[in-house]
């Protein structure tokens, strides 16, 4: 067997913090051996970035310090390099990738500056030795005319395309090892099918060996060729891909290989009445350019959606980012000015003034996607909580609210001990929790939902999704449930829509649009989420229209 | 008392700060105390018995004839024939420092000013005033001041931030250029026209410096207010029906607050500062009154008297110093990241 490419021996990585230190990365071990695919898996917080970020010395040393074990690369030992030997393989050896495509790369620079300067560094590329170079790699990187994307700057670029000027970078002086932190978790579902066909493409054709994190078993069971499962900065399993898939050997491998949302809406009353429904509902937002902020047109954010929903039910809405999914909702709450009718518990609530609107926010509440940026920092959980029963005027004194909220605490599962601390003492699905509590207490009619489960990881997306389908039965409460990810819209969805560029392009019940889905897009949607397969034969995606309002 | 858990959470954070916690005492002693100069420091007994009476000089103003004396004036107790004629009579109690702010001691064995002495423990001033009890109405009247402007100043900037940065658009566009325009004006000089015009008292001085010193809270506010009016919790608020004055205050302002908190101890410092630099250059409280500034440019006119510039220097400094580590204990105990306790 020949001699791996990279070897990660014992390595531990520790933090500094005020006055204890936090083991983040404890004895890990493995290799990684040319042309192969390791990837590296586990939950939010289990310490597989940190060991990424540790083979190239990426960490806020002295901060963070590795007690003991070696990185080899090439057999030479990373960790005894200086600085400056670590920035010949930093970039140029060693590549990486990160997952937030909208953040890793310099807003004031333009595509082809950001590439040229690693070629510029590493190979010592200048003008157009290094241009020829820049578009060469943009190509491979799957832009069809990489000249075009030359002058470019990271905001005219969609998600998906500054991903692959981030692939296009770490490419561009053909690494023997890329690293791949989440490289598509930010994506859309038929991105990330596009973009990892892509990099198994480009991996065979320059022989890279690669080193994947992600938390999401499906990519690792199509890219991987072995894998390492984290918990908590322990090594739990180790081995080839198909032999641990097939046999799990630690009962957390199989807890996470378990934790693909399953099953069905709970069952509701095919009968009962109509809650919600939207006739023609439109949302427009103005383009306004130029010095004067003239405006100049429209983008159709929401065009002419109809829609119904029962008593108790769940509406699914599926559709990628920029489809006008949260729009949409945010005009049924009337959050956003929008035309045509809202019909809500028999009143068009499209005329209603503020005055008479409020008692009716009492029956239509909503969950964010983000648990950590829909809760008021500086609240505590119990006031933040309390704060719907104080405008709507539930329990006459301190101690009657008090009670409700102990009681909406006990519902979501959290313990009511807690609810006079601050949001930020809690992890993200309890924080989630504690935003359904605040929804729920209100005894509302309807919730919508928008991409509750989206920032969570796989394991507690479970739970969640447990605890929304026990609330519904005991409430007989109706979602409005708005995801991208469609395992967890097939989970809780009697009914669903599939959105596109603010139109409706197939609806129907949840069951028939999973199993035979009539729509183009719809298939690919289906395909790209369930198989992380491309569809044959798509249409190439039209560019989606920004929110300007946003 | 009952406290909510938040507010018991709050003081704990506060009283973590070991520094700030006794500063707070420290400066709370101090300042209390110098509210009640007039009964520590004062050219009036505090109880007088003559005659079987009990007077109380330091309420009520008594002609001299009351206790026998022949002009129909306040009586004057330091002049030796009125104490001979009240004591022969009965007794009376001066206060610990027998010296009000303007009181001159005409008995100085040495040209004034007078180096600190057992009469004088300060010393006195060029004008043969009672350095002790200078300090301490100015002092009182230096904190009193700060307070004032910063609690004012903080009310007007914080609400111009936030109806900035929450109703942004055009109201935040003129909002802005009026600051600019504003922030222009060269503030020393109106007060020197100001000066001019009328004799600036403590109120006048106060409105001019707050015409000016609003804007610094602005800037910070209306960022917070900004970057908060989009977020998911203020969507959640709308969608609970929270009115929009509401949403501003519970929702917006809590955020705004820790800027603000930063901010205070420094505004307070720098009103403080104001007042004693223009009562240095001339241009401030009237003449006569007790004041911090007045006794530093004494200090320098003085230089061989330095008790007084020392003595000046040494309060000013503690008590910013104090002012800054209160502030700091403060901003600790509103931050819900900080988890000392």
């Amino acid at each position: 067997m020949t001699s791996p490419l990279l070897s990660v021996e014992n390595l531990s990585v520790h933090f500094h913090q005020e006055h204890h230190i936090v083991e983040a990365v404890k004895s890990i071990s493995f290799s990684l051996n040319p042309h192969e695919t390791v990837a590296l898996v586990g939950e939010s917080g289990s310490g597989k970035s940190v060991t990424a970020l540790s083979i190239l010395k990426l960490l806020p040393y002295p901060k963070a310090f590795h007690p003991h074990g070696q990185v080899y690369f090439e057999g030479r030992d990373l960790q005894k390099l200086t600085e400056r030997e670590l920035l010949d393989i930093r970039g140029n050896k060693i590549s990486m990738i990160f997952q937030e495509p909208m953040t890793s790369l310099n807003p004031l620079h333009t595509v082809e500056k950001q590439i040229t300067e690693v070629l510029y560094i590493h190979k010592g590329f200048t003008g157009t030795a290094a241009r020829r170079r820049c578009i060469e790699v943009l190509e491979m990187a799957g832009f069809k005319d990489g000249k075009a994307r030359l002058q470019a700057y990271p905001h005219q670029l969609s998600g998906g395309q500054r991903q692959r000027v981030m692939i296009a970078m770490a490419l561009a002086c053909e690494p023997k090892i890329l690293i791949a932190d989440e490289p598509t978790t930010a994506l859309d579902v038929t991105i990330q099918a596009r973009l990892l066909d892509l990099l198994k493409d480009l991996q065979r054709q320059l022989g890279m060996a690669m080193l994947l994190i992600t938390h999401d078993l499906g990519i690792v069971r199509k890219m991987a060729d072995r894998l390492v499962v984290m918990k908590d900065g322990h090594m739990v399993e180790a081995g080839e891909t198909q032999k641990v898939f097939a046999k799990p050997k630690a009962a957390y491998t199989r807890n996470l290989m378990n934790s693909f949302p399953t099953g069905e809406g709970v069952p509701v009353d095919p009968e009962a009445p109509v809650l919600l429904k939207t006739e023609h509902l439109n949302v427009k937002f103005g383009i306004r350019e130029g010095l004067l902020r003239r405006k100049m047109g429209d983008i159709q954010a929401v065009d002419h959606v109809n829609l119904q929903l029962k008593q108790g039910h769940t509406l699914g809405i599926v559709g990628e980012s920029g489809s006008g999914k949260t729009t949409l909702a945010m005009a049924i709450l009337r959050l956003e000015r929008s035309q045509g009718k809202i019909w809500f518990n028999g009143g068009n609530i499209q005329d209603f003034s503020r005055k008479r609107l409020r008692p009716l926010r009492r029956e239509m509440q909503v969950v964010f996607q983000d648990p950590y940026g829909s809760l008021s920092p500086r609240m505590s959980v119990s006031q933040i909580i309390a704060e719907g029963l104080e405008i709507h005027k539930i329990g006459a004194t301190q101690s009657e609210r008090d009670a409700y909220v102990v009681q909406a605490l006990k519902e979501v599962g959290l313990d009511p001990k807690a609810r006079n601390r601050y949001p930020h003492e809690f992890s993200g699905g309890q924080r989630q929790r504690i935003a359904i509590a605040r929804a729920i207490v209100l005894k509302p009619k309807l919730i919508v939902l928008d991409e509750p489960t989206s920032a969570l990881d796989r394991t507690v997306q479970l739970d969640i999704i447990d605890l929304l389908r026990k609330l519904q039965t005991t409430h007989k409460l109706s979602y409005l449930f708005i995801s991208h990810d469609l395992a967890v819209v097939r989970a809780l969805s009697h009914e669903v829509l599939v959105m596109k560029a603010g139109k409706i392009v197939e609806r129907g019940s949840a069951h028939s649009i999973f199993t035979s889905p009539q729509d183009l897009y719809t298939k690919a949607l289906i395909k790209a989420a369930f198989d992380l397969e491309v569809a044959p034969r798509e249409k190439p995606k039209k560019s989606s229209p920004k929110k300007s309002a946003q | 008392m009952h406290l909510s858990p938040l507010t018991r959470r709050r003081y704990a954070q506060f009283k973590a700060n070991r520094r700030g916690y006794y500063s707070l005492w420290i400066f709370l002693f101090l300042f209390v105390t110098t509210l009640f100069s007039e009964f520590i420091a004062n050219d009036k007994p505090l109880i007088v018995k003559h005659d079987d009476h009990y007077y109380f000089p330091i309420f009520k103003e008594y002609p001299e004839t009351t206790f026998g004396g022949e002009f129909e004036t306040e009586t004057s107790y330091r002049d030796p024939f009125v104490q001979k004629l009240i004591t022969s009579k009965g007794w009376m109690l001066f206060p610990l420092i027998p010296y009000s702010y303007n009181t001159v001691n005409y008995n100085l064995p040495v040209p004034a000013p007078a180096p600190p002495s057992r009469e004088n423990w300060l010393g006195t001033d060029d004008q043969g005033r009672d350095v002790l009890a200078r300090l301490m109405y100015g002092f009182r009247i230096s904190v009193l001041f700060g307070l004032t402007l910063t609690l004012f100043s903080s009310l007007i900037g914080v609400t111009a931030g936030a109806v900035q940065g929450y109703f942004g658009g055009l109201t935040d566009l003129l909002f802005q250029r009026f600051i600019e325009i504003w922030s222009g004006m060269p503030v020393l000089y109106l007060l020197i026209i100001l000066a001019s015009l009328v004799q600036p008292n403590f109120w006048w001085l106060l409105s001019l410096m707050l015409m000016f010193s609003w804007m610094s809270l602005v800037g910070v506010v209306r960022a917070e207010f900004l970057r908060a009016r989009n977020l998911d919790y203020v969507k959640a608020a709308r969608a609970l029906g929270l009115s929009t004055p509401r949403i501003l205050v519970r929702h917006l302002l809590p955020n705004a607050m820790v800027a603000t908190l930063t901010f205070m101890p420094f505004i307070l410092n720098g009103s403080i500062t104001t007042l004693t630099s223009l009562d240095f250059l001339g241009f401030g409280l009237p003449l006569g009154s007790p004041s911090l500034g007045e006794m530093l440019n004494q200090g320098k006119n003085n230089l061989h008297a330095p008790w007084l510039g020392i003595t000046a220097f040494m309060v000013l400094a503690t008590m910013l110093t104090l002012l800054i580590f209160v502030g700091e204990a403060v901003r600790d105990a509103f931050d819900p990241r900080k988890t000392t306790v």
